[in-house]
């Protein structure tokens, strides 16, 4: 009997902490057996290249928090990116204002189709997703075109304390949503509404909006990333950025901890999450492991974290 | 009555439904096959080059590869589940087909259909018997098999060829009464579908383990059994649709299937198969695929417009048939309770 218990513990304890673990011994390994880990240049290069994914993931941890889904954040990135050149000439804050109220329209045309129309999210946002790519391409007609804003290409490229801005941009953004979710009322009725939705309604909490508003600020971080993206790459090029980042995000927030049954948003788990995967990654490149070998150690992975999920629901029933 | 009666028979039968409710109903369940003869009609009227002979060879053949991998996921979504990993499962299909032929057609065909089929069970398997969800299992297996995809190419590197007079290669190329072999394939295989959906009590348990899992469990259908020969299916189909794409190409190529599991996904949906499971057809499917792709070829009639607003008006249309689908059904089920 104690036995169980201790291993039901160990299970609930992997479920919470496995991601914090995980990276603990990634950490240790690389900075013992990998040439070149603890520099600040590989560290910050590491950081840049997670950085669009873990803002899209934030959004997305809000979104499957309500017990819904957003497929559609990567061609919102690249409706952003094709925005921006299309109105530099105006300068740079007209532009990126642009691009984010181009988010925040895509959030609420999803937000819509959820909320109101009553349309599973799987498949309003695979609308979008659909719709959305060829929508990006058509604003630029189809073509990559070059950044020669020099404030834009700073945010892409530049440095405070030795810390690249988009680094920085991400992890104001993260404590943003934590503080969120945790501390405004906002963030307590989004859960409510993910662990029950009827409920909720009942309760006289404003599930509409709540949701509505849900969708709006995801658009608007995959907007971000998009901007993000666009200045590291010195280039807006709405055909391939994004692309496939919503299922990055999704394994993110789901090895993070927060289950894609709702009612509940780990924002620190999200970002632990985001950082497990890219360090797996750069962990078998850095060993000359293919690509290949990367994408289905990240399988079992994503496998092995929702079954440890599964614990808790099954110990419920 | 001796028959499972579906809410709508029951309410036919009370006589509760209004004219409208019908209607309402009807239009869920045949709309996208409406639509697809007015999307016909009117490009028929419009292009001179539409209605021939030779676009309708080259659309039947589009859509053939498609409409296999959503036959697959028809069955998946009406049980109530998704299956994400069939753009990487079609992907590695085209490649093992290429990689095997060099063995001879029949492990060119077989091997595919082996390794897809695995993964398929994998899903199932995981799914069923490890209830996990579907939609991350599948999710994982995306990127399993796309790495098993670039570990078997050198990271993508490689094309194989096939060789032009292997059966298999045939199979794919070759046209009986002016359709294409894979063109025929689908027909047969959407027929085999339509019956065992409505004529076997594999189809009736999945359409009943779509509707209420306790339920069905509770009636004693083997509810795990069935789940995971759905996997399997949704993964056979994957993994041969994969395959005659690359005997048409007569190359395994490498980067195709990206995006595959959402369009089969958008055609079950629009062919009025509810995502959330217990009811749909597998004629609407067909219907579905059809649309998507005489959307495509009428923006390529069209011929100024550029073909990125292909998936623009896709997406729309998606947007559009589900909120009416989800408008009908409301006021179908208001008229339902009353």
């Amino acid at each position: 009997m104690t036995e169980t218990l201790t291993r039901q513990n160990t299970r609930i304890w992997l479920r919470d902490n496995g991601v914090y673990a995980a990276i603990v011994v990634l950490v240790v390994y690389n900075l013992v057996f990998t040439d070149n880990f603890a520099t600040v240049a590989n560290l910050n290069t590491q950081l840049v290249q997670v950085a669009p994914i873990l803002i899209v993931a934030l959004g997305m941890a809000l979104v499957i928090g309500t017990e819904g889904i957003d497929l559609s954040v990567g061609s919102v990135m690249a409706i952003a990116a094709a925005i921006l050149p299309l109105y530099l000439g105006y300068g740079l804050l007209p532009a990126i204002g642009l691009a984010l109220v181009a988010g925040a329209v895509c959030g609420l045309a999803n937000g819509t189709l959820v909320a109101v129309v009553g349309i599973q999210p799987i498949v309003a946002t695979l609308a979008l997703l659909v719709g959305g790519r060829g929508l990006a391409l058509v604003l630029a007609d189809g073509q990559l075109k070059d950044i020669r804003n020099d404030e834009l290409l700073n945010l892409g490229s530049g440095k405070a304390l030795g810390i690249p801005y988009i680094v920085l941009i991400a992890a104001a953004l993260a404590v943003l949503v934590f503080l969120l979710v945790r501390y405004t009322t906002f963030g307590r009725q989004l859960v409510a509404v993910g662990g029950n939705r009827s409920a909720s309604a009942l309760a006289g909490l404003p599930v509409r909006r709540v949701l509505m508003l849900t969708y709006v600020i995801s658009g608007v971080l995959a907007a971000i990333a998009g901007i993000v993206a666009t200045a590291r790459l010195t280039a807006s090029d709405p055909s391939a950025i994004g692309n496939l980042i919503e299922l990055s995000a999704i394994t993110a927030v789901v090895v993070g901890g927060t289950p894609l049954s709702g009612g509940r948003v780990r924002i620190l788990g999200t970002v632990a999450g985001a950082l497990l995967m890219q360090l797996i990654t750069a962990t078998l490149i850095k060993h000359n492991l293919p690509d290949s070998t990367a994408q289905i150690v990240q399988a079992a992975i994503i496998v092995l974290a929702v079954y440890l999920q599964r614990s808790r629901s099954g110990g419920r029933s | 009555m001796t028959t499972v009666a579906t809410a709508e028979e029951q309410s036919v039968a009370s006589g509760r439904l209004t004219g409208r409710e019908r209607l309402a109903s009807l239009a869920q369940r045949r709309g996208s096959i409406v639509v697809l003869a007015l999307v016909v009609l009117i490009a028929s009227f419009s292009f001179d080059s539409f209605a021939t002979v030779g676009n309708a060879q080259n659309i039947a053949i589009q859509s053939s590869f498609l409409a296999i991998v959503a036959l697959g996921m028809t069955f998946v979504i009406i049980a109530g589940g998704i299956d994400l990993s069939v753009g990487s499962v079609y992907a590695l299909g085209g490649v093992l087909a290429a990689y095997g032929i060099q063995w001879g057609s029949l492990v060119g065909l077989l091997l595919p259909l082996v390794v897809c089929g695995a993964i398929g069970l994998l899903n199932g398997v995981l799914v069923a018997y490890g209830r996990l969800a579907p939609f991350i299992v599948t999710l994982a297996t995306l990127l399993g098999a796309r790495g098993l995809l670039l570990a078997i190419t050198d990271e993508g590197s490689t094309t194989r060829l096939m060789p032009r007079d292997d059966w298999l290669t045939k199979l794919g190329q070759g046209t009986f009464l002016g359709l294409g072999l894979p063109v025929w394939i689908t027909v047969i295989l959407f027929a085999i579908g339509v019956v065992v959906l409505q004529r076997t009590g594999f189809g009736h348990s999945t359409l009943a383990v779509g509707g209420s899992r306790e339920a069905a469990t509770l009636m004693g259908l083997p509810v795990a059994r069935n789940t995971m020969l759905l996997y399997l299916g949704s993964g056979l189909a994957a993994g041969l649709a994969g395959a005659l794409a690359a005997a048409y190409s007569a190359s395994g190529v490498t980067i195709v299937g990206e995006g595959l599991e959402l369009e089969a996904i958008a055609a079950v949906v629009i062919g009025g198969t509810l995502l959330t499971g217990g009811a749909g057809t597998v004629g609407g499917t067909l219907a579905g695929v059809l649309l998507l792709r005489v959307i495509q070829n009428v923006i390529n009639q069209i011929g100024t417009l550029s073909s990125h607003y292909q998936s623009v008006v896709s997406g729309a249309f998606l947007a559009v048939v589900v909120a009416v689908q989800a408008y009908l059904s409301r006021a179908y089920l208001r008229g339902g309770r009353r």
